[in-house]
């Protein structure tokens, strides 16, 4: 198998003949990715709220935001700026230290998932063994939360929101990991590196969409369910419950939720791409071009344009992806909150084991094209 | 340091996100203004002023939900080293899983007849 570009590698390998120890080198190294990978994920939440407007806009036979810079391409930078100069209105009877918690509980793990999230064979922060199991336990924090801003605010609307915010994130986290289960199992890893290599032998055939197509639709159900978009933004909905959870939050820690639940809706589409479309794979394996055009796989020159177009493919995956949710907003009317738990405990759930099962039954009768 | 490898990227970039909330709300707060008057610091129950407070003890429906996650949750817990273990071992681990889901489906299917994923 390809080793592909390996910058840590020739980073500290450059930074060492200088004359700076080994230990050093990879303490100048390890932010870098990280602060590279945060700049990206706020990028990422940038471009994207302004896709949602735009194709909105179009859903709807609007033009959208237009005089802000090109496109309106700046407008969701005016929104940041705006939300920063916004005064911090805490309610008088709300609890001021749980109160500022809540948002900052909702951010952290989101950006702390990701760690995971690879965009080429050495291209992640670091390939954690753990892998997709971390990011079930991370996204499981959130709801702590929400759960917590809900009750800290001391209005009734923010505790329903929060409860429901709860409600919702529980029952779709078990259809999640269990789709995610089938996938690991597929693998033999959990590392999402490893899920994958597993499917980028073969080009688009090899996708693990073709081999798991039931859990491809659990997961994208349930990865919507856990972003509260719509069909189930129930515990925002503003025609019931105001804002749910956010009615009292106002400035920054608004934003704060705003930039949460964006990030969150990016690093979903991530996911399904990683870990259902092949990642950072193209449609032709790259090897086999590499031989049509008679060059070696590990020249140099190759090796950046392979790295450069996986980067590039994983983001066109995930984007596509979010195109899709923010199609299925104005496509789909919102569920009501029992329509929403039936779904979650009685159809995605059971669904979600027999996927399991047979993915395990056909691994034991066809062990090659079920990863061995 | 650390018995598992990879695992320092972890604890370096949960402190590099702690940096976004705590930059975002500090540089907020030199920039926000502040003290427009009490009102501003009611409750906001649509306009009105608000009745009672949310602090109160109601019936929360989602408690039957939050028991039973636990039991799948844990149950799915125990399946990730099956399933990342499955292509060790065989046909006999197939068999154990199996019998290992369906005692939780019987659970599953009791709370459900019993009423517990009802709404109302």
């Amino acid at each position: 198998m390809d080793v592909g570009i390996d910058l840590e590698g020739s980073f500290i390998q450059s930074v060492t003949d200088l004359g700076v120890p080994a230990g050093a080198a990879k303490a100048i190294w390890m932010p870098l990715p990280m602060i590279l990978m945060l700049i990206g994920a706020t990028v990422g939440v940038l471009v994207t709220t302004w896709l949602e407007r735009k194709i909105s806009a179009a859903a709807q036979q609007r033009i959208g935001p237009e005089y802000m810079g090109p496109f309106g391409l700046l407008v969701p930078v005016a929104d940041g700026l705006k939300l920063v100069f916004k005064e911090d209105v805490v309610p008088a009877k709300a609890d001021p230290l749980l109160f500022t918690l809540g948002p900052i509980l909702v951010v952290i793990p989101v950006f702390l998932s990701y760690l995971i999230v690879p965009f080429g064979q050495n291209l992640a922060i670091a390939n954690v063994g753990t892998g997709v199991f971390l990011w079930i336990a991370l996204s499981s924090v959130q709801p702590i939360g929400l759960l917590m801003s809900g009750y800290a605010s001391n209005n009734k609307y923010s505790l329903l929101g929060g409860l429901r915010a709860a409600a919702q994130s529980i029952s779709y986290e078990i259809p999640l990991a269990l789709a995610v289960l089938a996938i690991a199992m597929m693998s033999n890893s959990l590392s999402t590196i490893d899920i994958v290599e597993q499917q980028s032998e073969y080009g688009l055939l090899g996708w693990n969409v073709w081999r798991q197509p039931i859990g491809f639709i659990i997961f994208w159900i349930a990865a919507l369910a856990e972003c509260e978009r719509l069909p189930f933004d129930l515990p925002e909905a503003e025609e019931e419950l105001v804002a749910g959870y956010q009615t009292e939050y106002a400035g920054m820690k608004f934003g704060l939720f705003y930039l949460g639940s964006y990030v969150n809706l990016v690093l979903s589409a991530l996911l399904v791409a990683v870990l259902y479309l092949g990642g950072w794979s193209l449609p032709i394996p790259i090897s086999m071009v590499a031989g049509w055009l008679g060059v070696s796989e590990t020249s140099p020159w190759l090796e950046i344009i392979d790295a450069s177009l996986g980067i590039t493919m994983t983001i066109l995956k995930a984007y596509f992806l979010v195109f899709l949710a923010i199609l299925l907003r104005w496509t789909v009317p919102r569920v009501r909150i029992d329509q929403l738990l039936d779904l979650g405990w009685k159809f995605l759930l059971p669904v979600a084991l027999v996927n399991l099962l047979l993915t395990a039954a056909l691994k034991l009768a066809f062990p090659i094209a079920f990863g061995g | 340091m650390f018995v598992l490898s990879g695992y320092e990227y972890l604890l370096g970039f949960l402190l590099v996100c702690s940096l976004v909330p705590a930059l975002a709300l500090s540089a907020s707060k030199l920039l926000r203004p502040s003290g427009r008057g009490p009102e501003r610091r009611i409750t906001y129950e649509s306009g009105m002023e608000p009745i009672g407070g949310a602090w109160i003890q109601f019936n929360i429906r989602y408690y039957m939900f939050a028991l039973i996650f636990v039991i799948f949750d844990v149950e799915t817990v125990f399946l990730y080293p099956w399933a990342v273990a499955f292509h060790l071992l065989g046909l006999l681990a197939f068999v154990e899983a199996l019998i290992f889901i369906a005692i939780l489906v019987v659970a599953l299917v009791y709370a459900w007849r019993k009423g517990a994923l009802e709404w109302s």
